[in-house]
């Protein structure tokens, strides 16, 4: 039984693993707009052009 | 002035609304300005709203309407960011904020930002998140942190108590079966003292006010759970209770957190529509400089200019100017009074024409007549008595539980157990009976409901809301701005000739006198004329294809012998006349009824309610309107004290009564009824009063409100009885000494389950209402 010495830290520590990420999230404000999230996702402003800084033109729905 | 923050008309924004521009747009079209400060935009002063961090960089929040798609984001944040300065633009797409963050160096131009926002199409109004909000959003994210941790635990004391009790029938040795007992008290203990905050605190409190409530046996229950464990292990028994006491903790914080977060959406989206609804006023700097401000900028002993088209935004007495005053959501009362210098006027009033300088007498909190002040203070009070249908729940229950533990343990002393034995037992007991489901049986339907409610358009202030909607018998609706739209509109034109009205569309565009605007809104294709000479007081001239137009009072148009036919056919009705030329036609505009305003009275009746109407208006304009909706019981010219005097005689009849109503002199009975509504568009103090504010220009919210509040109470008691049954089940059980640490996590978790997964029953009424109303 002593393997249990090893698989429960280790266990454990996954799951605490876990609940720091959980609140970092929080803190990160990732639970503030969640709607925003999902729609986020479909926005392509990471293939803006940098250095400008400025929107690039795209087509838009009205 | 709030409904047109819902319809996207530009004639209705005009006055007092964020950001006042369409009054320079009518000076546009060459109107003669008849002060100084007419001809000249008024500079605006935000420094109210503007935020400054230690850094020095400057934050604004802005409240914004027309949020649609996706592709908003992307178009407000990168619009934004473009202008000069802005190093941080982030909408929120949930609650339709936009936060911007200039750089230090920079001067903040929050004015720049909502011109480019009102280019890209959007419309946004200043925002003060306020502090309850900001407190609101603290608890909840303490909330969640608490959940998390005790989610955490359970989980890992799960995994352990598990092997602990598969070992027990199989071959796990005493040291293994220990080892686990004292991991398991590692992560229980600090995860239950950290997650357990929000239950000791408020146990604490009720303890503290020497009452009981839903906490106290919670905090009892875990508390001893988790010592008797930490003794059981200490001498190496077979059973403990890590599990059960933070599986616990995790049911009831998710409980809370729902609850928290049902409230916290709503108030976010009550503090939008505040802002959507904030005003602004045109005060006199000490160099006679006009700048706007927002209302809440203004102190008493200022100096205000109101014009026409405009609600005041303070009390104030007029040191210049003549005007007539509409005072519909002061007073009730349809028809404008006349004031002049020395005259008072309310905040909330509407100036029909003229202007006036007003030296403010009260701002802010303070804005409303002494009687009011008095009759909420006395009203508010006696409404503190009423007491959730959970903590009368709870009222019974704890003693109930602590008695059955106590007993239990005597009764098993008494059998010869040993002491050892009776305290195991009498702590299953309480284990066993603390109150997971019940706790989660009220919010979960809560948050349910009140998601069908906020999709119907109707967003709840408070919890208990639905319940004592749910108990009322009677409804008493006020008239002017409740039963009718808030603003007045054209009505029945057809024996008006079309060229005569197109003349008075085209004529009532140049003028900001709410009866103007009426006719204006009735015609949202007429085109502006060219040059429109405007007579104060009396209308508005101009030159119609070479034939003299006029639109103003039936004196200035020369008819007044057909506006007097007509007045006494129409008693309730605001006369307003129009010469083209020779012929000449006198029009109606009156406060038009909300179009389902019938429908609604008669679905009302069919569900068993007594409708009663309480308007502070004259009878003549009450009596029509009583008619028309089929209401038999009907007062007019009621003072807020008369309001009042009704709803106690109806209540000590034994009548539940619900009040919709807007006006400020509502706000009285509105605070005094068993349960208030208000639309969207009633004064401020008023929404402040009311249970549930109601958005849109129909009626039909007041009904939906009461049968969603129906059913949610009728889910409630439902899961309140399915909590009941298990303590039934699991109470004997226990008290037989039956319950191991596993037969109390299954029951726990099954219990909440259930009650959580009937709770979600309260959608489906909202499901079929959302059907209908697509049907319609």
């Amino acid at each position: 039984m002593s393997v249990l010495l090893y698989l429960v830290p280790a266990a454990l520590s996954l799951g605490l693993l876990g609940l720091v990420a959980f609140l970092w999230t929080l803190r990160a404000g990732q639970y503030d707009d969640i709607e925003g999230a999902a729609v986020r996702v479909l926005s392509d402003d990471d293939l803006r052009a940098p250095p400008e800084g400025r929107p690039v033109e795209r087509d838009r729905p009205a | 002035m709030a409904s047109e923050t819902l319809a996207p008309n530009v004639t209705a924004l005009a006055g007092a609304s964020w950001p006042g521009a369409p009054v320079q747009d009518v000076d546009a079209r060459g109107k003669p300005g008849d002060d100084r400060a007419r001809t000249e935009a008024p500079a605006q002063d935000f420094s109210l709203f503007l935020r400054r961090d230690p850094a020095g960089q400057a934050e604004m929040a802005f409240a914004v309407e027309g949020i649609d798609c996706a592709a908003c984001i992307d178009e407000i944040e990168d619009g934004c960011e473009a202008l000069p300065g802005i190093v941080r633009a982030r909408l929120n797409y949930t609650t339709h904020r936009l936060t911007i963050g200039w750089d230090a160096r920079a001067e903040p131009a929050p004015a720049r930002v909502l011109e480019a926002l009102a280019k890209a199409g959007y419309r946004a109004w200043p925002f003060e998140a306020d502090r309850l909000e900001e407190i609101d959003n603290a608890t909840s994210r303490h909330l969640l942190r608490c959940l998390g941790v005790a989610g955490f635990a359970a989980m890992n004391i799960m995994l352990l108590s598990v092997s602990v009790w598969s070992g027990n029938v199989t071959d796990i040795t005493p040291e293994t079966r220990d080892f686990f007992h004292w991991l398991s008290a590692l992560i229980a203990l600090p995860a239950a003292a950290y997650a357990g905050q929000p239950f000791f605190q408020s146990a604490l409190r009720a303890l503290k006010a020497r009452s009981l409530n839903m906490d106290v046996p919670i905090t009892l229950g875990v508390l001893l759970a988790l010592s008797v464990s930490v003794y059981e292990t200490l001498h190496h028994a077979e059973h403990a209770y890590f599990d059960s006491a933070v599986m616990l903790l995790f049911f009831l914080l998710a409980g809370r957190y729902l609850d928290h977060a049902m409230r916290r959406r709503t108030r976010a989206e009550a503090g939008n529509l505040a802002a959507l609804k904030a005003v602004s006023a045109n005060r006199i700097e000490a160099d006679g400089r006009l700048v706007t401000v927002p209302a809440a900028a203004v102190k008493p002993g200022d100096e205000v200019m109101l014009r026409a088209g405009e609600r005041a935004p303070v009390d104030g007495r007029v040191l210049s100017g003549t005007a007539s005053v509409d005072e519909s959501l002061v007073t009730g009362e349809t028809l404008p009074r006349h004031v002049g210098v020395g005259g008072t006027v309310h905040a909330g009033s509407l100036i029909h024409d003229g202007v006036l300088r007003l030296r403010t007498t009260a701002a802010g909190e303070d804005t409303f007549l002494d009687e009011i002040e008095r009759l909420l203070d006395k009203a508010s009070t006696a409404r503190g008595r009423y007491i959730r249908l959970a903590d009368r729940a709870a009222r019974l229950y704890a003693p109930m539980v602590h008695t059955t533990a106590l007993l239990a343990l005597i009764g098993w002393l008494i059998a010869g157990a040993s002491l050892h034995q009776a305290v195991l037992i009498a702590v299953a007991v309480l284990i066993i009976t603390c109150p997971c489901a019940l706790a989660l049986a009220v919010p979960a339907v809560q948050v349910v409901a009140a998601g069908t409610l906020m999709r119907a358009g109707v967003l709840i202030n408070s919890g208990d809301t639905f319940e004592r909607l749910a108990e009322i018998d009677t409804v008493a609706f006020d008239k002017t701005g409740t039963l009718t739209l808030p603003d007045p509109s054209l009505s029945d034109t057809s024996h008006v000739p079309a060229p005569l009205l197109a003349a008075a569309a085209r004529l009532a565009l140049a003028s900001t006198h709410p009866l103007a605007r009426a006719i204006a809104v009735a015609h949202p294709d007429a085109l502006p004329l060219a040059e429109v000479r405007e007579v104060p007081g009396a209308g508005v001239e101009a030159e119609i294809d070479g034939v003299t137009a006029r639109l103003g009072s039936p004196a200035f148009c020369g008819c007044e012998a057909l506006a007097a036919a007509r007045a006494d056919a129409a008693p309730d009705a605001s006369l307003v006349a129009v010469r083209l030329g020779e012929a000449c036609a006198v029009l109606e505009i009156r406060q038009a009824l909300r179009s389902d305003a019938r429908a609604v009275m008669d679905e009302l009746r069919d569900a068993g309610l007594a409708i009663v109407l309480l308007s502070g208006d004259r009878r003549a304009a009450v009596a029509p309107v009583a008619a028309r909706l089929g209401v038999t019981d009907w007062w007019a010219q009621m003072r807020p004290g008369d309001k009042i005097a009704v709803l106690e005689s109806l209540d000590a009849k034994g009548h539940g009564v619900l009040m919709v109503g807007d006006g400020i002199n509502d706000a009285p009975s509105l605070a005094s009824a068993h349960v208030s509504l208000s639309p969207i568009s009633a004064a401020d103090v008023t929404r402040a009063q009311a249970d549930a504010v109601f958005l849109g220009e129909k009626l039909a919210p007041v009904a939906i409100a009461l049968k969603v509040a129906r059913r949610a109470r009728h889910l409630m008691r439902q899961n309140l009885m399915i909590a009941v049954v298990y303590n039934l089940i699991a109470v004997p059980l226990a008290v037989a000494g039956a319950v191991t640490p596993l037969v109390a996590a299954l029951a726990m978790s099954g219990s909440s389950i259930i009650v959580t997964l009937n709770a979600l029953r309260a959608r489906q009424g909202g499901r079929a209402l959302e059907k209908a109303k697509e049907a319609a």
